[in-house]
């Protein structure tokens, strides 16, 4: 008895924080989603939601491009991380994650100056006479920048899970027949999956609700949801909208989180819901 | 040596990590459906002489041969070679009909024949009905099983097991040696197989190869190891043995204690300095009168099936198997037949085995703060 509790007592502060910092809020988002100006109970915002259909789904296709090119750069580059030295692996681990010790703003941009008119890219083509070409304002350069900004948190997993595969596993492997290809195939992949749902949902949840990097690196063909949850919250008259739209993109996240869950069965790398 | 029932052989093997020799110098054949335990101490070269024949280590020189061809280089998924790993190495995501299947999976075998196949391998190892167990609800026991037959399935000339039966307990172990014995002589494969158990290595091999220290020891028999020692290390790795400084007089004469014995070795120079192996189950205790050497007996264990004594010789103590009991601080004789008496040349072991007044290296090393234990695994 005595040690339950403490161990209520102990807990106590952290329930607490949840409540005033998650559940409040929360129930503030509802709230505004369902009322009208006057705070009165209405629809008004849910039934414009339709209009937005476009965006959610322009949000969704970059989160997912993003999601897959982030894949296809860290499984390779966890691959042969583990392959590296101990030293080395360490010395990489710290160069990954060294881009996360800067602010995004800041990281995103930089890259305007990269990728602008007269930046970095368009300089050096117009060493040979060529350009300026239309870098920045396009969808690509959205993509790029998220795939820049959420790199390590694929790699991170993906190397963490690769390290530890036990080394006799992939001997026996070989020893079985198996090499190359057939390898990665049978036992690395399915061994790594954790890591990989893992990293998958640790890109594309902040891709697809991301704002700043769109309006930095796109244009308005190119806006994403969470840079119109923004510019609707700036204007208090739209909050509602604001409010609505953050809901539905929550209901959104929940159901990827529960669909990629289904994929790891509760191992580590994965996220519980 | 090459003769043509050589499965396997290994000439002039080195291997070197970090500049510190792990191989030196192995030579060793294998002849077909042999049964073959590479013995050693941790550390001593053993699994990594085994995972040069699997295919996991290339030598820094010296040539593997297999059915008389050189394989140096050939890799791991090319050798007609399987490996049972010392922790079984199954794939925790797969279940055991598929960990079983992998092998032929891989070779493209058809479906029919792969699960006639493996539905032959689950009889032999006894886990019929196991096919959809997933491995991480088996017992040691049962994976232990799963492995055996995911690497004999392949029909391999040569199967490799890295102490197997280490993790199990005792009577499992037992169990277990009959059984990988069995199996190998109903698919008549050659089996080579690593163990520090010496036990183990004197109850199941056809050929028993004592390492130490990167290098072979002794190529012999269960019986010539046992009986006929090269040197100190080996008599006191295989057993126990009282090790005792001699000299040898002349043919079948040699002198140990200030006493001279009657032996059935010759071949030594006159007055040559040897090592007398006596095991301590072929020491007679008797009345200090009849004994050819007389000493006090300092401590008495009961072990079951017989006593294990210690008695002071002037010193040195010897080890003694017995049935008859006697009390500390009895004067006791010993008497030792001509038969009993192994006489070894002088070699860099002599001097450190052999002799019972302190505990085994390994319980010395522990209390020794200088020394770092190794780990299991070379």
């Amino acid at each position: 008895m005595k040690k339950s509790s403490l161990t209520k007592l102990i807990n106590a502060p952290y329930i607490l924080w949840s409540a005033i910092f998650i559940v409040v809020p929360l129930i503030i988002v509802a709230y505004f989603s369902f009322t009208d100006k006057n705070g009165n109970f209405s629809l008004e915002n849910i039934y414009e939601i339709p209009d937005y259909g476009g965006i959610f789904l322009r949000s969704i296709i970059y989160a997912f491009v993003a999601t897959a090119i982030t894949l296809v750069i860290s499984y390779p580059f966890a691959y042969f991380m583990t392959k590296a030295k101990v030293r080395t692996q360490s010395m990489m681990i710290m160069l990954v994650m060294l881009p996360m010790w800067m602010n995004l703003l800041i990281r995103t941009y930089s890259w305007t100056t990269i990728l602008e008119k007269t930046g970095i890219i368009n300089s050096f083509f117009g060493l040979f006479g060529l350009g300026p070409y239309n870098l920045i304002g396009t969808s690509g350069a959205v993509i790029v920048g998220m795939v820049y900004n959420y790199l390590p948190y694929m790699i991170l997993p993906i190397y963490t899970s690769m390290s530890k595969i036990d080394k006799s596993l992939v001997e026996a492997a070989e020893d079985l027949g198996s090499s190359g290809f057939d390898k990665l195939k049978k036992v690395i992949l399915p061994l790594t999956l954790p890591g990989v749902i893992s990293g998958i949902t640790m890109v594309f949840v902040p891709s697809v609700s991301t704002f700043y990097i769109a309006d930095k690196l796109g244009s308005t063909k190119t806006l994403m949801i969470g840079d119109m949850i923004q510019k609707k919250f700036d204007i208090n008259v739209y909050s509602g909208i604001g409010a609505a739209l953050s809901l539905v993109l929550m209901v959104l996240i929940l159901i990827c989180i529960v669909f990629m869950n289904r994929f790891s069965d509760n191992d580590d790398g994965g996220i519980i819901v | 040596m090459s003769n043509q029932k050589n499965i396997l052989e290994l000439k002039n093997i080195t291997v070197s990590f970090d500049g510190e020799k792990v191989l030196d110098d192995i030579s060793l054949s294998i002849s077909d459906k042999e049964f073959v335990t590479l013995l050693g101490p941790s550390g001593c070269g053993k699994t990594t002489t085994l995972r040069i024949i699997a295919g996991f280590l290339e030598p820094d020189s010296g040539d593997v041969f297999f059915d008389g061809k050189i394989i140096n280089s050939l890799p791991a998924n090319k050798r007609n070679v399987n490996t049972i790993f010392q922790r079984y190495a199954l794939f925790p995501h797969l279940n055991v009909y598929d960990n079983i299947a992998f092998g032929l999976k891989v070779k493209k075998v058809p479906k029919d024949e792969i699960k006639q196949r493996v539905e032959e391998m689950l009889k032999l190892v006894n886990l019929e009905g196991f096919e959809k167990r997933s491995i991480a609800k088996l017992s040691g026991g049962q994976q232990q099983r799963v492995a055996i037959a995911r690497a004999v399935i392949n029909k391999p000339k040569i199967l490799l097991l890295d102490e197997p039966l280490a993790a199990l307990d005792l009577k499992l172990r037992k169990d277990m040696q009959v059984e990988l014995k069995n199996i190998q002589r109903r698919l008549g494969i050659t089996f080579i197989f690593v163990t520090h158990d010496q036990e183990e290595a004197l109850s199941m091999s056809d050929k028993v190869v004592v390492m130490n220290e990167g290098k072979i020891q002794h190529i012999g028999t269960p019986k010539d190891v046992y009986n006929e020692p090269v040197n100190a290390f080996v008599a006191d790795f295989i057993g126990e043995s009282n090790i005792i400084d001699g000299v040898m007089l002349d043919d079948f004469k040699v002198k140990i204690e200030g006493v001279t014995l009657q032996c059935l070795d010759k071949g030594f120079k006159t007055n040559e300095a040897v090592d007398v192996v006596i095991r301590p189950e072929d020491v007679d205790i008797v009345h200090p009168e009849k004994g050819l050497i007389t000493g006090e007996v300092t401590s008495v264990t009961f072990l079951g099936v017989h006593f294990e004594i210690i008695v002071d010789v002037n010193g040195f103590k010897w080890m003694i198997q017995t049935t008859d009991e006697s009390k500390v601080g009895d004067k006791v004789g010993l008497l030792i037949e001509p038969d009993a008496i192994h006489i070894m040349k002088k070699s860099k072991y002599s001097g450190l085995y052999g002799d019972y007044s302190s505990f085994s290296d390994e319980m010395d090393e522990i209390s020794n703060p200088d020394v770092e234990i190794e780990d299991e695994e070379d």
